[in-house]
């Protein structure tokens, strides 16, 4: 790892002022990600902001109809949460199948969705869900979020306050994972809400996208069989060691009717 | 350099560190407490897992600098003088081991397991272990000895 200044402030209004005075400065969440690539000497920042002192970034809420998480709430207390498992159960059982029980302790929402790998579990559970991301200087909705591989509407230093889920009617994920890294080889996740259905796709593309033609058959009939010729074309999908895009569009056909299934 | 401090095994102790050191460098090399191992380094082996503040992380994906004012677990910390602790006996007992490197791991990763759930079934212990790499045994006899341990740590409660 090459070396860096370390700073850990007390607010949100200390971090993005460090955060603004050196652009080449990063914010740490947990850092599962970040960490690693340290190590790897993919990245070289000037100077690494840890937010995990900040009060208030971390904790959950449900009222008026939303799941409301702390953008440093570690995806364990989110699987673990009695008030998630309850108003929005699709949402623990994608957290609790990130990683690995310690990726789990240590990972955060707002790092994952930062981030925005392309195989990440979180961002498929904002953009079905129509959540919206509370930066310190605006909301952004998670359809103007994502934007492409590792790429979001994040300036540069804004920092996630929380993500409030919308609580749908039904929603749930079925991840195929990669056996060997438990990303996303195709995960799909799908909800019935009272304008529709919308269903999200991670791990198959560059970044996570909405599949409107199942939501459209979803839409007309929440269930699996709606989707019965209902197909994802190959074209711009990931190809890999891991999987060609074809089977890639063909796990996205099986996991989207999974999910409605379990969704019931 | 910046000083830290923290417990770990129950001392209090303080360590001089950069912000790029690694919360397992600074038990290995600072503390000399090399019980904690480096297996992988790209944060999927789970050699290195200790317990900060109950909770079970990997110690090579952590900074030195995250870890100031939290209460540390290692595999050094958890006998009693002689008296191994329920779950490191039940590695010995079950043999959940060859060669060893990744026992303190799958050792500190397997305790907090037990806390959340004393008796593991088969499917529970080898999806905890997700996160834990060993390479010699097939898993077969760690998956008994957690179990073990877990029931003998509710045991001994």
């Amino acid at each position: 790892m090459y070396d860096f200044a370390y700073h850990k402030p007390a607010t949100v209004a200390d971090a993005v002022k460090l955060l603004a005075a050196d652009g080449d400065a990063k914010a740490l969440a947990g850092g599962q990600t970040l960490i690693p690539t340290l190590k790897q000497r993919l990245a070289k920042p000037s100077a690494v902001v840890d937010l995990s002192a900040i009060k208030d970034l971390a904790g959950i809420a449900v009222a008026g109809g939303k799941v409301t998480i702390g953008a440093m709430t570690r995806h364990g207390d989110v699987a673990a949460s009695a008030d998630v498992k309850k108003a929005l159960p699709a949402l623990a059982a994608l957290a609790d199948g990130i990683g690995d029980p310690q990726v789990r302790n240590r990972g955060t929402i707002g790092g994952s969705i930062a981030n925005n790998d392309p195989a990440a579990d979180y961002p498929a559970a904002c953009l079905a869900l129509g959540a919206t991301i509370k930066t310190n200087s605006r909301e952004i909705p998670a359809d103007a979020f994502f934007l492409g591989m590792f790429e979001t509407a994040l300036k540069p230093g804004e920092i996630i306050l929380s993500v409030s889920f919308p609580i749908p009617e039904k929603a749930a994920y079925a991840k195929f994972g990669q056996p060997a890294s438990r990303y996303a080889l195709v995960g799909v996740m799908v909800a019935k809400t009272a304008s529709g259905a919308r269903v999200a796709v991670t791990g198959a593309a560059a970044a996570v996208f909405r599949w409107s033609e199942a939501e459209a058959a979803l839409s007309k009939s929440w269930n699996a069989a709606s989707l019965d010729g209902v197909k994802v074309s190959p074209d711009g999908l990931n190809s890999d060691i891991h999987a060609a895009a074809d089977y890639r569009a063909h796990l996205v056909g099986v996991m989207a009717k999974r999910a409605v299934t379990a969704a019931g | 350099m910046a000083k830290i401090s923290l417990t770990v095994n129950g001392k209090k102790v303080s360590a001089e560190v950069e912000g790029r050191t690694l919360l397992v460098q600074v038990l290995r090399e600072k503390l000399g407490m090399t019980g904690t191992h480096v297996g992988c380094d790209t944060s999927q082996c789970g050699a290195c897992v200790v317990h900060v503040d109950g909770k079970s992380v990997k110690s090579c994906t952590m900074l030195a600098a995250q870890a100031d004012g939290t209460s540390v677990t290692t595999i050094e910390g958890l006998a009693n003088g002689n008296e191994l602790h329920p779950m490191q006996a039940a590695f010995k007992e079950h043999h959940g081991l060859q060669c060893g490197f990744c026992t303190p791991g799958m050792v500190m990763s397997a305790i907090e397991l037990a806390k959340r759930n004393s008796n593991p079934s088969e499917h529970d212990v080898r999806e905890w272990l997700e996160g834990n790499i060993c390479r010699c045994t097939g898993y077969h006899n760690i998956v008994k000895a957690v179990q073990a341990g877990a029931q003998a740590m509710a045991a001994a409660k």
